[in-house]
């Protein structure tokens, strides 16, 4: 890790609202110089706006933002020379090529002819599109896509990198190619300002995470601050036939010590700060007549703890997520 | 320098993938072309009246030229969100817009020209002023391009761009003076005539062809073009600004 303790970016008392919609109340936090922070939340929680508002493609009403030390409020123009963005939608000219829109993201950032062609040629090698680089982006595919955009962002060497649910929507290769590339950057010194609704993906790369639920923080840890939490807790799944939140009732009932949840209407979700029996629970439940088809330990985990601080189930968000196909 | 290097990129890239497609160069000689021909079979004169038609086919050309690929080239790109990547580089807002506008600038000069290149070739215009002549074609280019970014950043959508585009443009055609002396028109019409830029170009180019004695009001036209461009460039800028980083 190398983050220092200097601000990269810092952030009090930012609101911003949309006719009727308070998109982010009161946020505060502060990045610092090389670190991957991790922004979380569920669909509609003011991630997108805040990164807007950071970026300068938002005005917030009120706050102050700082980047780099720079006040962009005041420069917000020498603010954006300091940073590359990934939007949550791959947003390069489709009549381009790859290559071309890379010298043309280039060029925008002030770079000569010959530094950007350059520079474009080693981002395509970098994320393995050497062979598309003369092909047109409107035919590439998403995770293509997703990967030409984060090497535009990276034409200029930026020292910040803000990006926008940069895995949504890509398959699994390309996800993880993207995370391999984003952790060698963190190790390269780059500052890394990330939302995502995978809450492992932030858990596997971040050095802190905050938790935004509707336009709040309510939460900005170190991930093992947050991991801390989840020591000594022991966490089960039962799947069931159905009535799941008529079993789990019963559940809590019967054992007081254990924190059942139903997760849907066939997953129960068993909390304890001791092991938790298993033939016991499975006995119980069978004794009702439910057909219990699974039951496995899960190895507490940032889901956990984001459960417990938002409420918000995260395979719930993912989903949502998947659906909207886009950011909040 | 860096915001040079930024300008000639937008510029560049606009004309390569808009300005300079096959069907926009065709659309772009054809239609002057076209204009010069109707006009010139309308008149039923020899080709000694071609000079006399230029004004009205270079105006038409320059409007029709300036404003037709702003729908795409700005709100189009603004729907498709790749503008947003040029909000977001650390551009000034006045170089990007007018390196966005400058294709179009470029087009509607290039399309004014095509009927006195035909002109130049069939006909004597040994008595034309070609300073007055240029600096009205590129003003009158200048404030209709801007007149038609104003129209590109108010509407969200391209078809809305388009529809509002042929609103202002049909009219302006009539009232402009170039079919009617502005003199012949209603007078209730009349004030209209002087709030649109070609009235003003219409005027300096037909000074440009029928030669002196020149009028004091010459300077005044260039003035007024001059203030129409910079009054609708700074009206675009504004809603950008309010409207686009909200």
């Amino acid at each position: 890790m190398t983050a220092d303790n200097q601000a990269a970016i810092e952030v009090h008392g930012l609101f911003k609202r949309f006719v009727e919609v308070q998109a982010v109340s009161g946020v505060d936090f502060d990045v610092r110089k090389g670190e991957l922070f991790g922004f979380l939340g569920p669909n509609g929680a003011g991630k997108t706006t805040t990164i807007n508002m950071l970026t300068g493609l938002v005005r917030p009403d009120t706050g102050t933002i700082r980047i780099g030390g720079i006040d962009c409020s005041h420069n917000p123009k020498a603010a954006q020379r300091l940073m590359g963005i990934v939007p949550d939608d791959s947003n390069l000219y489709p009549e381009l090529t790859g290559f071309e829109n890379l010298c043309f993201c280039g060029a925008l950032y002030g770079l000569r002819k010959a530094v950007r062609q350059a520079r474009a040629r080693e981002l395509l090698d970098t994320f393995s599109l050497v062979e598309a680089a003369g092909r047109k982006f409107g035919g590439y595919s998403k995770g293509m896509k997703r990967k030409l955009t984060i090497a535009a962002a990276l034409i200029h060497d930026p020292e910040i990198l803000f990006l926008d649910e940069p895995t949504t929507g890509i398959d699994v290769a390309a996800a993880r190619q993207i995370r391999q590339l984003l952790a060698g950057l963190r190790g390269a010194g780059t500052t890394i300002f990330l939302t995502t609704h995978y809450i492992e993906e932030a858990e596997r790369l971040c050095n802190r995470i905050a938790f935004i639920v509707s336009g709040r923080i309510v939460r900005t840890d170190p991930v093992t601050d947050l991991l801390r939490q989840t020591s000594g807790l022991h966490v089960m799944q039962i799947t069931v036939s159905s009535r799941a939140p008529a079993l789990c009732q019963a559940l809590a009932g019967a054992f007081p010590r254990l924190k059942c949840a139903a997760v849907s209407d066939v997953q129960i979700r068993v909390e304890a700060a001791e092991p938790v029996r298993v033939g016991e629970l499975v006995h119980f439940l069978e004794e009702r007549g439910a057909e219990v088809t699974e039951a496995r330990k899960i190895q507490p985990s940032l889901e956990e703890v984001f459960v417990r601080i938002t409420g918000i189930e995260a395979a719930a968000m993912k989903r949502e997520k998947e659906k909207a196909g886009g950011g909040s | 320098m860096k915001t040079w290097i930024a300008f000639w990129a937008i510029l560049a890239k606009d004309l390569r993938t808009y300005y300079l497609k096959p069907p926009n160069v065709s659309w772009g000689l054809l239609f002057p072309l076209a204009w010069t021909g109707m006009f010139f079979i309308r008149s039923g004169a020899g080709l000694e009246s071609i000079p006399a038609l230029l004004p009205g086919v270079m105006i038409l050309s320059v409007l029709f030229g300036s404003t037709s690929l702003l729908a795409v080239t700005v709100t189009f790109e603004k729907k498709g969100r790749s503008f947003e990547r040029l909000l977001l580089a650390p551009i000034p807002m006045e170089v990007l817009m007018l390196a966005k506008t400058a294709g179009a600038i470029l087009f509607g000069v290039a399309n004014a020209f095509v009927p006195v290149l035909l002109a130049v070739i069939m006909t004597d215009l040994a008595d034309v002023n070609w300073g007055i002549l240029i600096g009205a074609v590129l003003l009158t280019a200048i404030s209709s391009t801007f007149l038609g970014l104003l129209i590109a950043v108010s509407a969200s959508e391209v078809f809305e761009a388009q529809t509002f585009s042929n609103f202002f443009r049909f009219p302006m055609l009539f009232l402009c003076g170039l079919f009617f002396p502005v003199e012949r028109l209603p007078i209730f019409l009349r004030p209209l005539s002087y709030l649109l830029p070609p009235t003003y170009g219409v005027n300096l180019l037909r000074a440009s062809i029928y030669g002196p004695p020149y009028a004091l009001t010459l300077i005044l036209d260039f003035v007024v073009l001059a203030l129409f461009g910079a009054v609708l460039f700074g009206l675009s800028l504004r809603i950008v600004r309010r409207k686009w980083i909200a």
